[in-house]
């Protein structure tokens, strides 16, 4: 059954591409880079159609000491690919005695997710930290492309906050200003996004540091200080 | 040579009561004979050189290389067997580039020996094959730096400041072992390579030969090779590639003059033990 319309130039855009029940990640999510590293982010939301699977998801993924994912689309697609990209990092870093670099971890996610596109539904965003070129964030998204960028956003949740990004984003900013911009975007995703809601997470990845999980709560109006989990 | 006779030579993967793998051990005696091979690494790069004796004066100068590029940033030279080091290296581009196909980026050099270590070592185990006659040389360099890595014939490999093999390696060794390649420059060690390989051949001294070298280098300056990347283009930055002819030469007619030196002072020391005595 063909679902979904057509664009103005014509171009058939299936909006209703995942299976009758399957789960979909209706998501906001974001990674950007700053001073000292990475951070990820993303809403808790999980659907099947109306209703709200999932309303403390954990969308964010990690794959090596010092690289993450954010996943969106369907649920189970981006598990799979994010466990077979895992293996293949595991694998590499075992095989040549030094973790995989961000850039080598994106193009595994890239090729597992261009060679697939027919049969998956997987807009991933892959960020981290590594020894020599320090914190990157890289963008896959829907057909298997790779864009790196300085921050990046996606997700349902994500149309909405394309002005705001780019109106309060600089380059220079601390981690502190960085999770604050990653929080008011996501505030401002899931006020928005019907598909996007519940908490904020978020990950800060620093060169040579353990990961550090951070939790806003809805009930709190997403104060800080956040929940370190 | 008790054990010649006794049968433990004859196949790959047989160990003699003693322990031993007699054919890699033959593989291993092809190799001494060899061109004398050498490896520099150096803070800024890695040189490979090599001593082509003359076979025959009909041969074209400068042809019949021993260091072939196996990608843009790693060389290979092999001393012993030519078609076995030919196959070597065939094998090594192969490796480099099905990583580029697998990771988007160009294959660190401890892991492309690595890779060819197991791939030496898998012919000393079946009767079918027989252990590659080559010690080869691998130099390449990668986000780490440069790098530089000996693979024997049984697939032992290390990785090395400096590196000799062939039939002029003893001298060749106890000259590196004098440098300090912590400290070297690639252009300086240009010129000790030349030299080094003139030491190692002062034993057969009547024989014809020229020098091969090669360098990795990342300087744009230095580089003949257009040292230039685009996006999207699989490179670390770094190119192999020869050393330029003038380079070369220079350095060789140095060598030259540094040997000859070092003979009239010994001819003159041993001048004034005849008076002595």
């Amino acid at each position: 059954m063909v679902t979904g319309n057509l664009t103005a130039d014509g171009i058939h855009v299936d909006m209703e591409h995942l299976k009758k029940g399957e789960v979909n990640l209706g998501t906001s999510i974001m990674a950007i880079q700053f001073e000292g590293g990475v951070i990820l982010g993303a809403d808790s939301r999980t659907t099947t159609g109306a209703y709200i699977a999932n309303r403390v998801t954990d969308k964010l993924t990690q794959i090596t000491d010092s690289i993450w994912c954010c996943r969106s689309g369907s649920a189970a697609d981006t598990q799979a690919v994010a466990d077979i990209v895992r293996y293949h990092l595991n694998l590499y870093e075992i095989q040549n005695g030094h973790p995989p670099s961000v850039a080598v971890a994106a193009s595994i996610f890239q090729e597992v997710c261009y060679t697939n596109k027919d049969a998956l539904t997987a807009g991933i965003i892959v960020a981290g930290v590594d020894r020599h070129a320090g914190g990157q964030v890289y963008n896959i998204p829907l057909g298997g492309s790779l864009h790196r960028s300085k921050y990046t956003i996606s997700g349902s949740g994500s149309s909405y906050i394309y002005g705001f990004c780019d109106s309060y984003w600089r380059d220079d900013m601390s981690e502190e200003d960085g999770m604050k911009f990653v929080k008011e975007a996501l505030r401002e995703a899931i006020k928005w996004d019907g598909s996007s809601g519940g908490v904020i997470r978020m990950v800060v990845l620093k060169k040579g540091l353990a990961p550090e999980r951070h939790l806003f709560l809805p009930d709190e109006n997403y104060a800080d200080p956040p929940k370190t989990v | 040579m008790t054990s010649i006779g006794t049968g433990y030579d004859l196949s790959n993967s047989v160990f003699s009561p003693d322990g031993r793998n007699f054919q890699v051990e033959y593989a291993q005696k092809a190799v001494e004979n060899g061109a004398t091979t050498i490896g520099l690494r150096c803070k800024d790069g890695v040189i490979l050189a090599c001593e082509k004796l003359i076979t025959s004066k009909l041969l074209v100068p400068g042809s019949n290389k021993r260091i072939s590029s196996v990608d843009r940033h790693i060389g290979i030279a092999t001393s012993g067997l030519i078609p076995d080091g030919k196959h070597f290296t065939n094998r090594a581009r192969d490796e480099s580039i099905s990583w580029r196909r697998s990771f988007k980026e160009s294959i660190p050099v401890a892991s492309l020996a690595d890779r060819m270590g197991s791939y030496a070592q898998a012919y000393t185990l079946y009767s079918s094959v027989r252990p590659f006659g080559v010690t080869a040389i691998i130099a390449g360099a990668d986000d780490d730096g440069p790098g530089l890595y000996m693979i024997e014939p049984s697939g032992l490999y290390w990785g090395y400041f400096g590196a000799a093999t062939g039939k002029g390696r003893q001298a060749a060794k106890s000259e590196i072992e004098k440098l300090s390649l912590a400290d070297l420059s690639l252009l300086q060690a240009v010129k000790e390579a030349a030299r080094i390989i003139y030491v190692a051949h002062d034993d057969n001294k009547d024989k014809e030969f020229e020098i091969e070298m090669t360098w990795v280098t990342r300087s744009p300056a230095k580089a003949t090779a257009a040292a230039t990347g685009s996006k999207g283009m699989i490179w670390n930055g770094w190119v192999h590639e020869e050393v330029p002819r003038e380079l070369v030469e220079e350095a060789a007619r140095e060598a030259k003059k540094a040997i000859e030196e070092d003979d009239d002072e010994e001819d003159a020391k041993g001048e004034k033990m005849d008076e002595d005595l």
